[in-house]
């Protein structure tokens, strides 16, 4: 069986100008900030994030590599609104697709499945589909001819997703309490790369907690707190003091690049 | 029981929202409502189900009863049996919701969270909002993005805005043309106080006041849901 693993830098030579970069986690839970960071230390540019928000959505705002996000939110849950992409919108300085956060599962579903769309009835009547005339309806063939929405595939070139443990092949594990939508990411990506707390030669803990297969994952990198300042339960709970540092540092231009500059280190 | 607090008529009128729900999942956005939520499962409502906001569903013991995941809470949202509490940065006299941008969308002067699921839960499940300021700056004429839909608008089949609760009154959408009614004020507030806290006329015909806790639900919320008195935050007296 083959040996995936990798450094954070080698997942990210990986990453073109450009690229669709969908982000696992779920607002500042389970991010994989070891490889935003070699994101963030790179020199690419111009990607199309697709994420359930949180700190990686900030962070990548502040270091001017989103050409367009899409998201459901972009929270950091103990704190509502994360400054840096709130800046970002209030700027004008990037484009977003912004949905209902079950759209945003269906479309990555969609892309999983190879499909050009899936119906939902989320959005119906609502103004995501005003700020996104790319998203188009489609009636039920059914008696009941019912009108829904025909959510896109969100197609990735890369995942990135942060587990638990994993091994060198790929087989990953979620020990926390919500898989999220790790799982979903992977599919819908060309490229998936999984880091985890740590790389184990078999794995404890019940069968279902094994989220991800070799199948799903063509990197894994070893970054024992690779996900803080998010929460990576339970090996370890959201550093609220760096959170709310990186807010503070966030909200102030003047404090920004001493900040960035530690948390880069 | 005397001193009755604003912030418990509040909590009351919250577990009022969820009479008659049964099995149904609750899911209370921020602190009046989930005291909402459990006083109802405490009280009349000993059927509802109560989400821990995370992955659980906890009974009142805290005792995880249930495994729900997100994805699993979209499943529930797309079948049906929920009614969630969502608060609103802007609510409108037809019961859309606003928790995305204040201002142009493209280029907002204010960035919110951004829909979240509030297009997908007001087409398919019972949906009610929490206001904890009721000012004419929350309830507007039109709100400037459209995340919870409301009655003016094409929703589908299953599209069920419920109430208004807010720090001022209860509201709800059961006129004619589904345009915001005051049902209640909370004692203490008048008819002309509420409107004019709202910046649109609200349809007030049979208005009432806001029934007071009873004994026993005020010893549940002082002494086992809130001991440390946090509801007096979100809601001064």
């Amino acid at each position: 069986m083959r040996d995936k693993r990798m450094t954070a830098d080698e997942v990210v030579s990986q990453i073109k100008d450009g690229m669709t970069v969908g982000i696992g986690g779920w607002g500042s839970r389970r991010k994989p900030m070891a490889l935003v960071k070699a994101i963030l230390r790179s020199a690419i540019k111009d990607l199309t994030v697709v994420t359930y928000g949180g700190p990686d959505a900030g962070l990548l705002c502040a270091a001017g590599k989103v050409r367009k996000l899409v998201y459901g939110f972009v929270s950091l849950d103990s704190i509502p609104y994360d400054p840096w992409f709130k800046r970002a919108r209030e700027t004008g300085a990037i484009e977003v697709l912004e949905l209902d956060e079950g759209m945003f599962q269906t479309g990555l579903r969609a892309a999983g499945h190879r499909l050009p769309f899936l119906p939902i009835r989320a959005g119906l009547g609502s103004d995501v589909l005003k700020y996104a005339p790319e998203l188009k309806t489609v009636r039920s063939p059914y008696d009941d001819g019912e009108e829904l929405v025909a959510m896109p595939a969100l197609k990735l070139d890369v995942a990135l997703v942060h587990l638990n443990r994993a091994d060198r092949h790929g087989n990953a594990q979620y020990l926390g309490p919500d898989p999220y939508f790790d799982d979903l990411f992977c599919l819908a990506a060309d490229r998936r790369y999984v880091s985890c707390e740590q790389i184990v030669e078999t794995f404890d803990g019940p069968p279902q907690t094994l989220l991800l297969n070799r199948m799903m994952v063509d990197g894994v990198v070893e970054a024992p707190g690779g996900a803080a300042f998010t929460s990576c339960v339970p090996d370890y709970g959201r550093d609220e003091a760096l959170q709310r540092e990186y807010a503070n540092a966030a909200s102030d231009l003047e404090q920004w690049p001493a900040f960035y500059e530690r948390f880069l280190g | 029981m005397s001193d009755i607090t604003r912030a418990e008529v509040c909590v009351a009128a919250c577990a009022d929202l969820f009479a008659g729900a049964g099995e149904t999942l609750a899911s209370p956005m921020g602190l009046i409502p989930s005291l909402g939520a459990k006083l109802a499962r405490l009280t009349t409502e000993p059927d509802l189900l109560l989400s821990d906001g995370e992955a659980f569903l906890l009974t009142p013991e805290s005792t995880v009863e249930g495994w729900l995941p997100y994805r699993k809470v979209f499943d529930i949202v797309a079948h049906g049996r929920r009614h969630v509490v969502m608060g609103a940065n802007q609510v409108d006299r037809f019961g859309n919701q606003n928790i995305s941008a204040i201002g142009d969308h493209a280029r907002p002067t204010r960035q919110l969270l951004g829909f979240r699921g509030a297009p997908g839960n007001t087409v398919n499940h019972r949906t009610s909002y929490w206001v904890p300021r009721h000012s004419p700056r929350v309830l507007v004429e039109a709100v400037d993005v459209v995340s919870g839909v409301g009655y003016d608008r094409a929703a589908g089949p299953f599209h069920d805005v419920h109430r208004v609760v807010t720090n001022l009154a209860v509201l709800d959408f059961d006129t004619p043309d589904h345009s915001m009614r005051l049902v209640s004020t909370h004692p203490g507030v008048s008819v002309d106080e509420v409107q004019k806290q709202t910046s649109f006329p609200l349809v007030a015909d049979e208005v009432t006041e806001t029934r007071l806790p009873t004994d026993e639900e005020l010893e549940l919320i002082r002494t086992r849901l809130d001991p440390q008195g946090k509801r007096d935050k979100e809601v001064p007296s």
